[in-house]
């Protein structure tokens, strides 16, 4: 970047060396900063998280051991050092609870996903080609809800789904059913709850790519001869790919990793990872275990993603 | 034989009064909410021509064309196509094809595969969409870019690609909106002849939307001017330009003299005027316009000739003062002040190297031009 700077501008009188080493100093400091909030607030949590992920349960404070601490000088430090071990991954490989506990929170993070993707589609798209004199104001209502707090709605919904909650006394004063439904406390109730909250995160970045489609392209497709459902998959849809993988992404990361909504929607059968991580860490007060189940969870989740961006990334310079 | 403009056209159905219209805007109007785009339009276009509507931005010529692709439909009205009507066929089941003014080139698709996507609607088989495409990039002279993406041309390049996705059906008729509008002003020079011997070589009718008048001069066949909606007069290249038979339309395609003024008399092969300001002119068409009645005398300013003394034998002849004087190369153009105040613009074209009679500002000169240099407009 500062050789672009320096470059640009070869007859000016500022590109002295001073200038130029500020200059540089300037472009730098732009791109460091970030760097420094990943290193602090990223990178420094995580290798604590690790760490007490290699050490033992005690009945301390704080619960775990060694401590390490320089309370018994730089020779205490590396004692501690040697106390580390892998022995909470191997327990995490030996109880079945842990890997369905993974596996179910990743098909149910996948299934909501998908389910967010067909809602949220309609609603982008429905966005992206009302008047442009009402789209701020469907933008609005989209985040309307971020006003009101994530815990309150989700309670909320135990209101609506429950067995005497409004969902069925109005289907039972309409003679649609005449038992209760039992939604509460079920898989279906953590869709609903992970759809519901996750919504805007998919349709933002959704209705953001089909705003800026052009749309003389589905007009186009018209003209020659493809009727518009036609029109809509062969062109739409490809186009608006980086908004749906993006929408996706949102969704998926952190519903995979979702405790509030199972705890309170899923009752105490639904197995999620996020749930059985904060079972170790609250009701066993198993740190290291529960830092182990941390760790594994983001491998989890980064390594495909990391794949996945590269493969993209190289698709893309390909197609360009 | 005596013609207007410099071309003698063989191509003329809409002379014919046995010919078979094409495409039929039967009182065709349009309106969007309050605002009225195309109003109550009556027009005809004959098979195998190519036709212009030409206009101001705004003016419902682009709404003409959508109209006619099947994107919007008539208030009310007609649309015929070869005697078909149009109303209520969605775009994707006429048989026109569109260039879009934006191109709308598939981003995420080769230059091959666009080329190739209408023909693919159709059901066309495989080895024939093959030999389809291969034909149509040849047409365009882009065989060596099948594979490449749109936004890996150049805006010329893409031009050529929208044009061969458009043509590659062999619809009936092709739509152009401002075809050339995104290309600077030399390759929209070599690209109009082109976009000619296209249309002759696929023997298609081709109307094209244009905002530039000397695109529409140089490539069609019959050129409709349009204003608010309407259609301010349809004819010839040259008659537009020669014969225009109202002010806006004099005004709008070229330059022009305007003189204000009453019909004095009507003798038998000539009609004198008398300008609002006093000029007398003497015209061989005077039209029928009533003896006393208001009329506007209009004549392009290279009919207008300048000298530095009265010439002999003109019968319009005006004196004036050369008030400016601009030296474009190929011509001269003179801004002279009548005595009565009206200036004149007059354009002498430079035959030859050497002037006899060079003038510059400020010096006594004389405008003249043949009685039959101009046209006398009643609107």
């Amino acid at each position: 970047m500062a050789d672009i700077a320096a470059t640009a501008a070869p007859s000016t009188e500022t590109t002295t060396l001073p200038a130029r080493l500020a200059k540089s100093f300037v472009n730098r400091l732009v791109i460091i900063i970030p760097y420094l909030w990943l290193l602090f607030f990223f990178l420094v949590p995580f290798i604590i998280v690790f760490k007490i992920s290699l050490s033992q349960t005690a009945i301390s404070m704080p619960p775990y051991t060694p401590v390490l601490d320089f309370s018994d000088g730089i020779s205490g430090f590396f004692a501690g050092f040697r106390e580390l071990n892998f022995d909470n991954y191997t327990w995490l490989t030996q109880d079945a609870l842990y890997f369905n506990a993974y596996v179910t929170s990743l098909i149910i993070a996948a299934i909501s996903t998908i389910l967010t993707l067909i809602v949220g589609y309609p609603i982008a798209y429905g966005m992206a080609r009302a008047p442009a004199t009402i789209r701020p104001t469907l933008l609005m209502l989209v985040i309307l809800p971020f006003w009101t707090s994530f815990l309150i709605r989700v309670y909320a919904w135990i209101g609506i789904l429950k067995p005497e909650g409004l969902l069925n006394q109005l289907l039972m004063s309409l003679h649609i059913i005449s038992q209760p439904l039992v939604i509460l406390n079920t898989y279906t109730a953590i869709f609903i709850g992970i759809v519901y909250s996750y919504l805007p995160f998919m349709v933002l970045p959704l209705y953001s790519s089909l705003e800026k489609m052009d749309y003389s392209l589905v007009e186009a497709a018209e003209d020659l001869g493809c009727p518009p459902i036609g029109a809509f998959w062969k062109i739409t849809f490809p186009l608006s790919l980086p908004g749906v993988v993006a929408g996706c992404l949102l969704v998926f990361i952190p519903a995979v990793g979702e405790f509030v909504i199972p705890d309170l929607l899923g009752g105490s059968q639904t197995l999620m990872i996020g749930k059985t991580l904060w079972n170790e860490f609250f009701s066993n007060r198993d740190w290291p275990v529960s830092s182990a189940v941390a760790v594994i969870l983001l491998l989890v989740l980064t390594i495909p993603i990391m794949f996945f961006q590269q493969a993209q990334a190289k698709a893309q310079e390909q197609g360009r | 034989m005596k013609s207007l403009g410099s071309i003698r056209r063989d191509f003329a159905p809409w002379n014919d009064p046995n010919a078979k219209p094409y495409i039929q805007f039967d009182k065709v109007t349009k309106k969007f909410g309050d605002f009225t785009a195309v109003n109550n339009l009556s027009l005809t276009i004959f098979e195998r021509e190519f036709f212009a509507l030409l206009g101001a931005s705004g003016c419902g010529k682009s709404t003409l064309l959508r109209m006619l692709a099947g994107f919007e439909e008539p208030t009310a009205g007609r649309i015929l196509l070869d005697g078909q009507d149009l109303r209520g066929i969605p775009p994707y089941k006429r048989p026109v094809n569109m260039m879009f003014q934006s191109y709308a080139l598939f981003p995420h698709m080769t230059v091959e595969k666009n080329i190739a996507f209408g023909l693919k609607q159709e059901g066309m088989p495989g080895p024939d969409i093959e030999k389809r495409v291969a034909e149509m990039l040849k047409l365009v002279k882009l065989e060596q870019f099948a594979k490449r993406k749109p936004h890996q041309l150049s805006g010329g390049q893409r031009q050529r690609v929208a044009l061969a996705r458009s043509v590659a059906k062999r619809p009936k008729v092709l739509l152009l909106d401002e075809p050339l509008g995104a290309l600077d002003k030399k390759l929209r020079e070599e690209t109009q002849f082109e976009l000619m011997d296209l249309q002759q070589e696929l023997g298609l009718t081709f109307v094209v939307v244009t905002h530039d008048q000397e695109e529409a001069m140089t490539m069609a066949d019959r050129i409709a001017i349009m204003d608010k909606g309407e259609v301010m007069q349809v004819a010839t290249p040259a008659e537009i330009y020669e014969a225009p038979t109202s002010r806006f339309v004099a005004h709008f395609v070229g330059n022009v003299n305007m003189f204000e003024g009453k019909v004095a008399e009507h003798t038998a092969n000539a009609t004198r005027i008398t300008g609002a300001t006093g000029a007398q002119i003497v015209v061989d068409n005077g039209g029928n316009a009533a003896a006393g009645s208001d009329i506007v005398f209009a004549i392009r300013p290279e009919k207008i000739k300048v000298s530095s003394k009265k010439p002999a034998d003109a019968v319009n002849a005006l004196e004036g003062e050369v008030y400016d004087v601009a030296y474009l190369g190929d011509m001269t153009v003179f801004h002279i002040r009548l005595d009565d105040g009206q200036i004149v613009r007059a354009s002498a074209l430079n035959a030859s190297r050497v002037t006899e009679d060079p003038l510059t500002w400020n010096d006594r000169a004389w405008v003249s031009f043949r009685p039959d240099a101009g046209v006398v407009l009643t609107r």
